[in-house]
Protein backbone atom coordinates (compact mmCIF):
# COMPACT_ATOMS: atom_id res chain seq x y z
CA UNK A 1 0.00 0.00 0.00
CA UNK A 2 1.33 3.13 -1.11
CA UNK A 3 1.05 5.89 1.86
CA UNK A 4 1.52 8.98 -0.63
CA UNK A 5 -1.41 7.95 -2.49
CA UNK A 6 -4.87 9.04 -1.52
CA UNK A 7 -7.45 6.33 -2.21
CA UNK A 8 -11.26 6.21 -1.91
CA UNK A 9 -12.66 2.79 -0.92
CA UNK A 10 -15.69 2.32 -3.19
CA UNK A 11 -17.90 -0.66 -3.98
CA UNK A 12 -18.58 -2.38 -7.71
CA UNK A 13 -20.59 -4.71 -8.25
CA UNK A 14 -20.78 -5.81 -5.05
CA UNK A 15 -17.38 -6.10 -4.47
CA UNK A 16 -15.16 -3.31 -2.10
CA UNK A 17 -12.44 -1.66 -4.33
CA UNK A 18 -9.61 0.99 -3.72
CA UNK A 19 -9.26 3.83 -5.82
CA UNK A 20 -6.79 6.42 -6.26
CA UNK A 21 -8.08 9.79 -5.62
CA UNK A 22 -9.61 11.78 -8.37
CA UNK A 23 -10.22 9.47 -10.49
CA UNK A 24 -13.19 9.85 -13.02
CA UNK A 25 -15.87 7.31 -13.89
CA UNK A 26 -14.23 7.16 -17.46
CA UNK A 27 -10.77 6.74 -15.63
CA UNK A 28 -12.47 3.62 -13.88
CA UNK A 29 -13.95 2.10 -17.28
CA UNK A 30 -11.02 2.00 -19.13
CA UNK A 31 -8.95 0.73 -16.56
CA UNK A 32 -11.18 -2.24 -16.24
CA UNK A 33 -10.87 -2.30 -19.99
CA UNK A 34 -14.82 -2.11 -20.66
CA UNK A 35 -16.65 -0.95 -24.42
CA UNK A 36 -18.50 2.06 -22.93
CA UNK A 37 -20.63 1.35 -25.44
CA UNK A 38 -22.03 -2.03 -24.58
CA UNK A 39 -22.49 -0.86 -20.92
CA UNK A 40 -24.98 1.11 -18.15
CA UNK A 41 -23.55 2.49 -14.87
CA UNK A 42 -24.99 3.52 -11.79
CA UNK A 43 -23.78 5.13 -8.74
CA UNK A 44 -25.35 5.50 -5.92
CA UNK A 45 -28.49 4.37 -7.76
CA UNK A 46 -28.47 7.35 -10.31
CA UNK A 47 -27.86 6.14 -13.75
CA UNK A 48 -24.93 8.35 -14.97
CA UNK A 49 -25.23 9.14 -18.68
CA UNK A 50 -22.49 7.99 -20.82
CA UNK A 51 -21.71 12.02 -21.69
CA UNK A 52 -20.72 12.21 -18.28
CA UNK A 53 -18.47 9.67 -17.16
CA UNK A 54 -15.08 11.45 -18.20
CA UNK A 55 -16.72 14.65 -15.81
CA UNK A 56 -18.18 12.55 -13.03
CA UNK A 57 -15.09 12.02 -9.88
CA UNK A 58 -15.61 9.09 -7.24
CA UNK A 59 -15.61 9.49 -4.05
CA UNK A 60 -15.36 7.56 -0.74
CA UNK A 61 -18.38 5.26 -0.61
CA UNK A 62 -19.43 5.55 -3.75
CA UNK A 63 -21.86 2.25 -4.68
CA UNK A 64 -21.01 1.39 -8.65
CA UNK A 65 -22.64 -0.87 -10.58
CA UNK A 66 -21.58 -1.71 -14.00
CA UNK A 67 -23.96 -3.63 -15.99
CA UNK A 68 -24.20 -5.52 -19.74
CA UNK A 69 -26.50 -7.62 -21.77
CA UNK A 70 -26.13 -11.14 -21.58
CA UNK A 71 -28.16 -14.21 -22.71
CA UNK A 72 -31.35 -14.25 -21.35
CA UNK A 73 -35.44 -15.00 -22.40
CA UNK B 1 -43.13 -7.18 -47.20
CA UNK B 2 -46.27 -9.42 -47.29
CA UNK B 3 -47.90 -10.12 -44.01
CA UNK B 4 -45.66 -8.13 -41.97
CA UNK B 5 -45.66 -8.48 -38.14
CA UNK B 6 -45.83 -4.71 -36.84
CA UNK B 7 -44.05 -3.95 -33.55
CA UNK B 8 -43.90 -0.16 -32.14
CA UNK B 9 -44.19 1.10 -35.85
CA UNK B 10 -41.51 -1.38 -37.25
CA UNK B 11 -42.20 -4.16 -39.78
CA UNK B 12 -40.57 -7.88 -39.53
CA UNK B 13 -40.78 -10.64 -41.62
CA UNK B 14 -40.04 -12.94 -38.72
CA UNK B 15 -43.09 -13.43 -35.91
CA UNK B 16 -40.94 -15.34 -33.95
CA UNK B 17 -38.79 -14.02 -31.04
CA UNK B 18 -36.47 -15.43 -29.55
CA UNK B 19 -34.15 -15.42 -26.35
CA UNK B 20 -30.84 -16.05 -26.13
CA UNK B 21 -30.42 -17.76 -22.68
CA UNK B 22 -29.25 -21.05 -22.12
CA UNK B 23 -26.81 -21.80 -24.76
CA UNK B 24 -23.34 -23.28 -24.56
CA UNK B 25 -21.75 -20.33 -26.01
CA UNK B 26 -22.17 -17.37 -27.91
CA UNK B 27 -21.25 -19.30 -31.55
CA UNK B 28 -24.32 -21.62 -31.05
CA UNK B 29 -26.62 -18.94 -29.84
CA UNK B 30 -25.75 -16.53 -32.85
CA UNK B 31 -26.24 -20.31 -35.18
CA UNK B 32 -29.53 -20.88 -33.44
CA UNK B 33 -30.95 -17.13 -33.71
CA UNK B 34 -29.95 -17.26 -37.68
CA UNK B 35 -32.13 -20.78 -37.76
CA UNK B 36 -34.51 -19.39 -36.72
CA UNK B 37 -34.62 -16.53 -38.59
CA UNK B 38 -35.86 -14.13 -35.87
CA UNK B 39 -35.39 -10.37 -36.37
CA UNK B 40 -36.16 -9.70 -32.51
CA UNK B 41 -34.42 -11.56 -29.66
CA UNK B 42 -34.38 -10.54 -26.00
CA UNK B 43 -30.96 -10.08 -23.30
CA UNK B 44 -30.80 -9.68 -19.86
CA UNK B 45 -29.44 -7.24 -17.85
CA UNK B 46 -26.40 -8.72 -15.63
CA UNK B 47 -23.36 -7.34 -13.79
CA UNK B 48 -20.45 -7.59 -15.40
CA UNK B 49 -17.71 -9.44 -13.93
CA UNK B 50 -14.81 -7.04 -13.16
CA UNK B 51 -12.45 -9.82 -12.29
CA UNK B 52 -12.86 -11.59 -15.38
CA UNK B 53 -13.47 -9.17 -18.30
CA UNK B 54 -11.83 -11.63 -21.44
CA UNK B 55 -15.39 -12.97 -22.02
CA UNK B 56 -17.34 -11.20 -25.33
CA UNK B 57 -19.73 -9.52 -25.15
CA UNK B 58 -23.26 -10.89 -26.58
CA UNK B 59 -23.73 -7.51 -28.69
CA UNK B 60 -20.02 -8.34 -30.61
CA UNK B 61 -21.92 -11.35 -31.95
CA UNK B 62 -25.80 -10.06 -32.14
CA UNK B 63 -25.24 -6.56 -33.87
CA UNK B 64 -27.87 -4.20 -32.64
CA UNK B 65 -27.88 -3.02 -36.19
CA UNK B 66 -29.02 -6.31 -37.81
CA UNK B 67 -31.78 -7.48 -34.18
CA UNK B 68 -33.88 -5.41 -32.77
CA UNK B 69 -32.96 -6.01 -29.27
CA UNK B 70 -35.09 -6.35 -26.41
CA UNK B 71 -34.06 -6.60 -23.16
CA UNK B 72 -35.39 -8.00 -20.06
CA UNK B 73 -36.47 -7.60 -16.57
CA UNK B 74 -35.87 -10.85 -15.38
CA UNK B 75 -35.28 -11.66 -12.07
CA UNK B 76 -37.11 -8.70 -10.65
CA UNK B 77 -39.56 -9.37 -7.84
CA UNK B 78 -40.47 -5.69 -7.56
CA UNK B 79 -41.73 -3.09 -9.90
CA UNK B 80 -39.01 -0.98 -8.26
CA UNK B 81 -36.75 -3.30 -9.78
CA UNK B 82 -37.83 -3.92 -13.28
CA UNK B 83 -38.09 -0.09 -13.57
CA UNK B 84 -34.05 0.23 -11.97
CA UNK B 85 -33.32 -2.51 -14.49
CA UNK B 86 -34.79 -0.86 -17.54
CA UNK B 87 -33.52 1.97 -16.74
CA UNK B 88 -30.19 0.54 -17.02
CA UNK B 89 -31.60 -1.40 -20.16
CA UNK B 90 -31.82 1.92 -22.23
CA UNK B 91 -29.02 3.31 -21.03
CA UNK B 92 -27.06 0.28 -22.17
CA UNK B 93 -27.91 2.22 -26.05
CA UNK B 94 -30.18 -0.75 -27.86
CA UNK B 95 -33.00 1.67 -27.73
CA UNK B 96 -36.88 1.80 -25.41
CA UNK B 97 -38.03 -1.53 -25.94
CA UNK B 98 -38.30 -3.36 -22.58
CA UNK B 99 -40.14 -7.02 -22.04
CA UNK B 100 -41.40 -6.47 -18.82
CA UNK B 101 -41.15 -8.72 -16.37
CA UNK B 102 -42.26 -8.74 -12.60
CA UNK B 103 -42.21 -12.61 -10.81
CA UNK B 104 -44.87 -13.19 -8.40
CA UNK B 105 -43.03 -16.72 -7.13
CA UNK B 106 -40.07 -18.49 -7.41
CA UNK B 107 -41.85 -22.06 -8.04
CA UNK B 108 -44.10 -21.08 -10.83
CA UNK B 109 -42.14 -17.46 -12.02
CA UNK B 110 -45.66 -15.95 -12.73
CA UNK B 111 -45.97 -13.01 -13.20
CA UNK B 112 -47.08 -10.53 -10.07
CA UNK B 113 -49.43 -9.00 -11.87
CA UNK B 114 -50.56 -5.55 -9.82
CA UNK B 115 -46.80 -4.95 -9.74
CA UNK B 116 -46.42 -5.40 -13.31
CA UNK B 117 -49.41 -3.42 -14.30
CA UNK B 118 -47.35 -0.75 -11.58
CA UNK B 119 -43.91 -0.52 -13.40
CA UNK B 120 -45.89 -0.76 -16.84
CA UNK B 121 -47.46 2.67 -15.99
CA UNK B 122 -44.66 4.28 -15.10
CA UNK B 123 -42.05 3.17 -17.74
CA UNK B 124 -44.78 4.35 -20.23
CA UNK B 125 -44.70 7.64 -19.10
CA UNK B 126 -40.95 7.41 -19.59
CA UNK B 127 -40.80 6.40 -23.19
CA UNK B 128 -40.37 2.82 -22.94
CA UNK B 129 -41.94 0.58 -25.42
CA UNK B 130 -43.40 -1.72 -23.13
CA UNK B 131 -44.29 -5.28 -23.61
CA UNK B 132 -45.38 -7.03 -20.71
CA UNK B 133 -45.30 -10.58 -19.93
CA UNK B 134 -48.27 -11.33 -17.64
CA UNK B 135 -50.63 -14.88 -17.02
CA UNK B 136 -53.16 -15.46 -19.37
CA UNK B 137 -55.63 -13.33 -18.10
CA UNK B 138 -58.05 -11.23 -20.13
CA UNK B 139 -58.88 -8.41 -17.44
CA UNK B 140 -54.64 -7.45 -16.80
CA UNK B 141 -54.06 -8.12 -20.89
CA UNK B 142 -56.85 -5.25 -20.78
CA UNK B 143 -55.76 -2.72 -18.12
CA UNK B 144 -52.04 -3.06 -19.63
CA UNK B 145 -53.59 -1.94 -23.17
CA UNK B 146 -54.85 0.82 -21.93
CA UNK B 147 -52.01 2.02 -19.94
CA UNK B 148 -50.34 2.07 -23.15
CA UNK B 149 -48.65 -1.05 -23.66
CA UNK B 150 -47.05 -1.54 -27.36
CA UNK B 151 -48.13 -5.48 -26.48
CA UNK B 152 -49.43 -7.94 -24.64
CA UNK B 153 -47.43 -11.44 -23.60
CA UNK B 154 -49.41 -14.28 -22.10
CA UNK B 155 -48.08 -16.62 -21.32
CA UNK B 156 -48.64 -20.13 -22.64
CA UNK B 157 -47.65 -21.99 -19.41
CA UNK B 158 -45.08 -21.61 -16.98
CA UNK B 159 -41.32 -20.16 -18.22
CA UNK B 160 -39.06 -23.07 -19.12
CA UNK B 161 -41.97 -25.62 -18.65
CA UNK B 162 -42.30 -26.72 -21.88
CA UNK B 163 -46.09 -27.14 -21.18
CA UNK B 164 -47.60 -25.58 -24.59
CA UNK B 165 -51.33 -23.60 -24.60
CA UNK B 166 -52.81 -24.34 -21.42
CA UNK B 167 -55.57 -22.40 -22.00
CA UNK B 168 -56.59 -21.41 -25.49
CA UNK B 169 -59.68 -20.02 -24.98
CA UNK B 170 -58.16 -17.29 -22.27
CA UNK B 171 -56.05 -16.53 -25.27
CA UNK B 172 -58.48 -16.38 -27.95
CA UNK B 173 -60.33 -13.84 -25.78
CA UNK B 174 -57.23 -11.94 -25.19
CA UNK B 175 -57.15 -11.87 -29.17
CA UNK B 176 -60.57 -10.82 -29.70
CA UNK B 177 -60.12 -7.81 -27.45
CA UNK B 178 -56.89 -6.74 -28.07
CA UNK B 179 -56.08 -4.05 -30.12
CA UNK B 180 -52.07 -4.22 -29.68
CA UNK B 181 -50.04 -7.32 -30.69
CA UNK B 182 -50.62 -10.44 -28.83
CA UNK B 183 -47.39 -12.53 -28.50
CA UNK B 184 -47.59 -15.67 -26.18
CA UNK B 185 -44.55 -15.85 -24.32
CA UNK B 186 -43.10 -18.45 -22.72
CA UNK B 187 -44.27 -22.50 -22.36
CA UNK B 188 -44.05 -23.33 -25.57
CA UNK B 189 -42.42 -26.77 -25.72
CA UNK B 190 -41.96 -27.79 -29.48
CA UNK B 191 -43.05 -26.67 -32.91
CA UNK B 192 -46.41 -27.98 -32.68
CA UNK B 193 -47.10 -25.30 -29.26
CA UNK B 194 -45.60 -22.70 -31.83
CA UNK B 195 -48.19 -23.17 -34.94
CA UNK B 196 -51.13 -23.43 -32.23
CA UNK B 197 -49.91 -20.23 -30.85
CA UNK B 198 -50.32 -18.71 -34.43
CA UNK B 199 -53.57 -21.02 -35.30
CA UNK B 200 -55.11 -19.26 -33.14
CA UNK B 201 -54.22 -15.56 -34.07
CA UNK B 202 -51.42 -14.59 -32.08
CA UNK B 203 -49.32 -11.89 -33.98
CA UNK B 204 -45.69 -14.06 -32.68
CA UNK B 205 -44.64 -16.23 -30.34
CA UNK B 206 -41.65 -15.53 -28.05
CA UNK B 207 -39.54 -18.40 -26.70
CA UNK B 208 -36.55 -19.51 -25.32
CA UNK B 209 -35.81 -22.84 -23.15
CA UNK B 210 -37.75 -24.87 -25.94
CA UNK B 211 -35.08 -24.10 -28.46
CA UNK B 212 -31.74 -23.85 -26.01
CA UNK B 213 -32.73 -26.67 -24.26
CA UNK B 214 -33.98 -28.88 -27.02
CA UNK B 215 -31.20 -31.93 -27.61
CA UNK B 216 -30.02 -29.79 -31.26
CA UNK B 217 -30.85 -26.64 -30.86
CA UNK B 218 -30.25 -25.62 -34.23
CA UNK B 219 -32.86 -27.98 -35.50
CA UNK B 220 -35.42 -27.14 -33.11
CA UNK B 221 -34.58 -23.57 -34.23
CA UNK B 222 -35.67 -24.45 -37.43
CA UNK B 223 -38.50 -26.17 -36.35
CA UNK B 224 -39.80 -23.52 -34.51
CA UNK B 225 -39.92 -21.11 -37.44
CA UNK B 226 -41.26 -23.13 -40.01
CA UNK B 227 -44.01 -24.51 -36.69
CA UNK B 228 -44.52 -20.43 -36.74
CA UNK B 229 -45.15 -20.37 -40.28
CA UNK B 230 -47.45 -22.83 -40.72
CA UNK B 231 -49.63 -21.75 -37.88
CA UNK B 232 -49.82 -17.98 -39.45
CA UNK B 233 -50.35 -19.28 -42.76
CA UNK B 234 -53.12 -21.63 -41.46
CA UNK B 235 -54.65 -19.07 -39.43
CA UNK B 236 -54.97 -16.85 -42.50
CA UNK B 237 -56.57 -19.49 -44.82
CA UNK B 238 -59.26 -20.13 -42.09
CA UNK B 239 -59.09 -23.00 -40.63
CA UNK B 240 -62.89 -25.97 -41.19
CA UNK B 241 -65.26 -26.21 -38.82
CA UNK B 242 -65.18 -28.86 -36.64
CA UNK B 243 -67.81 -31.96 -37.00
CA UNK B 244 -68.90 -34.66 -35.43
CA UNK B 245 -69.30 -36.78 -37.84
CA UNK B 246 -67.61 -37.62 -41.39
CA UNK B 247 -67.83 -35.54 -44.96
CA UNK B 248 -67.02 -37.61 -47.80
CA UNK B 249 -64.08 -35.84 -49.69
CA UNK B 250 -64.85 -38.02 -52.54
CA UNK B 251 -67.78 -37.61 -55.52
CA UNK B 252 -70.70 -40.13 -54.64
CA UNK B 253 -71.36 -39.92 -58.19
CA UNK B 254 -70.03 -41.95 -60.81
CA UNK B 255 -69.27 -44.84 -58.62
CA UNK B 256 -69.29 -48.28 -60.13
CA UNK B 257 -71.60 -50.93 -60.12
Amino acid sequence: MNDYVLRVRVTINGEPQSLSEGLTLADLLRQLELDQRRIAVEVNREIVARELYTAHTLTDGDQIEIVQFVGGG
Amino acid sequence: MTDPFVLAGKSYRSRLIVGTGKYRDFAETKRAIDASGAEIVTVAVRRVNITDRTKENLLDVLDPAHYTILPNTAGCYTADEAIRTARLAREAGVGNLVKLEVIGDQKTLFPDVTATIAAAAVLVKEGFVVLPYITDDPIAAKKLEEIGCAAVMPLAAPIGSGLGIRNPFNIRIILEQSRVPVIVDAGVGTASDAAVAMELGCDAVLMNTAIAGAKDPILMAEAMRLGVDAGRKAFLAGRIPRKLYATASSPLEGMIE
